[in-house]
């Protein structure tokens, strides 16, 4: 890199790709994003249910798990009065994030009223709460997982080639033959021991992170091979070539060159591994196999619920909420993830037919 | 021509089942423990040994190739779990089950999906765009254990029109191949939809379309042929997904199938019917896969060529 400032203006200009009719393609990225009224309405959704989430935090980690059984099953109880007051109180004595919020108390209990109680008396507001956020963290953990390796696994098979390619590529075709359920189980049941060690024994802990690790474990093949595509064919690109001529290395491509354009995909892919690996979850839960009892997450909650109703119909709200906040949840995900992909695809735009 | 691409797909299918025996093996046998070791059967070591060697858990390497040449005569061994059992006998009453209840609600996912992709692609950003923008988004977003006692509930606890479980007659049908299909069809009306946005925007189109060619004509005589082959080559994955995936319908109905035995031979570490139902798996999995990559030469004659 003898000129340095020059070819790297030149790399820049050459970066840019397609067509730069006004501003920088991220920028017009985002500014397609926001005309996309569905997309907005779910980014504004899902930031609105975690800044509920956050607030209710103090009370549902310490509450998620209070049995108040004089509350059974009850929907709503008697005109918003907390039954069993002591219980709550107690829990919420024994953390320091309950005593510090404590003044919001009243208005928490009054919403948890209207959310009902579940066949032991806990509350399925508290208990939605805190699923969600575990749920969350689940569909985030799987999709930061299957992200990095699947991105890695797909850019290396393509900027190695040859023979590795072939291997790589080999390994995910076979992989992608196993049934999935199935190395989700043998994933977790081979993972239990050592990972409950590591966890120094908090067997809840060491669950969640198993079910991370077990879905992400088999949501990257898909990544690899659109990396692997999009690396093919970007390689080819005249920029890539001019950067190459200009006397690029192929770190600095990789970096500087190929990245930028493939964090459409990547950032596409991610978010629509999210309700994937929630929903993931859900069957889990719904065969035993999720999140372990008392911890909740959406699908524990919802397939706790779909048994509830199945023996008394009438326990309606044990199921349409925790069901409910799973699918809007996952909804606003997809529209999120469906905007991110209209955005960064100007080719899916103008039809004449339409 | 045609034979040679099949027998060479084949070789390569059964090139690929081997890695994955190998690898659903390793995976098996890395698992400690096994169903006569558990700390609750408490059984003399005489007797867990005598087992051993009766299931042949006392000599892995004895095992993998032994496995291997019955699983060659479809001789797949005993069960750990189904005493009675052999694992040939356990698929041979399952998989016809999975494979009516996955084919019929692949069969009512395309015929559904495909046309609602279509007409959504065409009235793009209209009514019933939205409207069918709607369904395949609740169709993904939503477990099918919910769909399922949805479904149940209103169909089978309220109006008492269908039975609310089982198998055997033709009324047990509906339910559960519904449940089934109701994500792939989702997805496939999703794919659909993508595809003809994509090709509907591309030159050969305009040109039919400046030429005065019926827009009806212009939708399925050309692009849709282009807009269905990502649909083709989803289907392959989907069915076989759909024919032994369908563990949770499965528990929903109470549907004898071959998706639960997938979830309890996993539980029960009974590695017989891991590796068995895993095999199947793949067996069908390859198979589907040879068969849209021939329909998709078939419809599209320039991958034939390239290939």
């Amino acid at each position: 890199m003898s000129d340095a400032p020059n070819s790297a203006r030149l790399e820049a200009a050459a970066g840019s790709g397609g067509v730069a009719r006004s501003g920088r393609p991220r920028s017009r990225a985002w500014r397609r994003f926001r005309r996309n009224r569905l997309a907005v309405a779910g980014t504004v959704y899902l930031g609105a249910l975690f800044a509920v989430v956050v607030v209710g935090l103090p009370f549902s980690s310490s509450w998620y798990d209070v049995q108040a059984p004089r509350n059974a099953v009850r929907h709503p109880p008697a005109r918003g009065r907390v039954v069993d007051c002591a219980r709550y109180e107690r829990a919420q004595q024994s953390s320091r994030l309950g005593q510090a919020f404590a003044f919001a108390a009243p208005a928490f209990h009054r919403a948890a009223a209207w959310w009902g109680y579940d066949s032991i008396g806990r509350s399925v507001l508290f208990r939605c709460l805190f699923g969600f956020l575990i749920s969350m963290a689940i569909g985030l953990g799987a999709a930061v997982l299957a992200v990095t390796v699947g991105v890695l696994w797909g850019a290396v098979a393509a900027l190695a080639g040859g023979a590795v390619d072939t291997v790589m590529m080999r390994v995910v075709d076979v992989l992608f033959g196993l049934p999935y359920i199935l190395m989700v189980i043998l994933f977790k049941i081979a993972l239990e021991t050592p990972l409950d060690r590591l966890c120094g024994g908090r067997g809840q802990l060491a669950n969640v992170v198993l079910l991370v690790v077990a879905i992400g474990a088999v949501s990257w093949l898909t990544m690899a091979r659109v990396i692997r595509g999009q690396v093919l064919s970007l390689r080819e690109q005249p920029f890539v070539e001019a950067a190459r001529a200009l006397g690029a290395g192929r770190l600095r491509i990789l970096v500087r060159h190929l990245l930028p354009n493939l964090v459409g995909p990547i950032m596409v892919y991610a978010t629509l591994v999210i309700p994937q690996a929630i929903l993931q979850e859900s069957f889990l839960s719904f065969l035993g196999l999720g999140v372990q009892q008392p911890l909740p997450s959406l699908g524990r909650l919802a397939a706790d619920g779909v048994q509830a109703v199945n023996t008394f119909v009438g326990y309606w709200w044990l199921i349409v909420f925790p069901c409910g906040l799973l699918v809007t949840t996952l909804l606003a995900c997809n529209f999120v993830g469906d905007g991110l992909r209209d955005a960064f695809d100007p080719k899916s735009q103008a039809a004449p037919l339409a | 021509m045609v034979l040679r691409r099949i027998i060479r797909r084949l070789l390569w299918g059964g090139a690929t089942l081997a890695c994955i025996y190998t690898v659903t093996f390793l995976m098996v046998v890395s698992i400690p423990g096994n169903p006569f070791t558990q700390a609750d059967r408490n059984m003399p070591p005489e007797v867990v040994r005598a087992l051993e060697a009766r299931y042949s858990l006392d000599n892995q390497a004895a095992y993998f190739v032994e496995f291997l040449a019955g699983a060659v005569r479809f001789d797949f061994g005993p069960s750990f779990q189904y005493k009675d059992w052999t694992c040939t006998q356990i698929i041979a009453r399952a998989l016809p089950v999975s494979l009516l209840l996955g084919f019929s609600a692949m069969l009512l996912a395309v015929l559904v999906g495909v046309p609602a992709g279509v007409v959504s692609a065409v009235h793009r950003n209209g009514p019933l765009d939205v409207a069918t923008l709607g369904f395949v988004l609740l169709g993904i977003s939503l477990p099918t254990f919910v769909t399922g006692s949805a479904l149940l509930t209103v169909f089978a606890v309220y109006l008492k029109v269908l039975p609310i479980g089982g198998w055997g007659r033709l009324s047990h049908l509906p339910l559960p191949v519904l449940t089934l299909s109701l994500p792939f069809m989702a997805y496939i009306a999703r794919l659909t939809r993508v595809g003809m946005l994509d090709v509907l925007s591309s030159d050969f189109i305009r040109t039919a379309v400046a030429k005065g060619l019926d827009r009806r004509a212009v939708v399925w005589g050309h692009a849709f042929r282009v807009a269905f082959l990502p649909v083709l080559s989803y289907l392959g994955p989907a069915t076989a997904q759909a024919l032994t995936g369908s563990f949770v319908v499965e528990k929903v109905f109470s549907v004898p199938g071959l998706g639960v035995h997938f979830v309890d031979a996993a539980l029960n570490l009974d590695r017989g019917l891991i590796l068995s139902t895993v095999l199947v798996y793949a067996a069908i999995l390859i198979v589907l896969n040879i068969a849209v990559d021939l329909l998709y030469a078939w419809v599209d004659p320039r991958i034939g060529e390239a290939a």
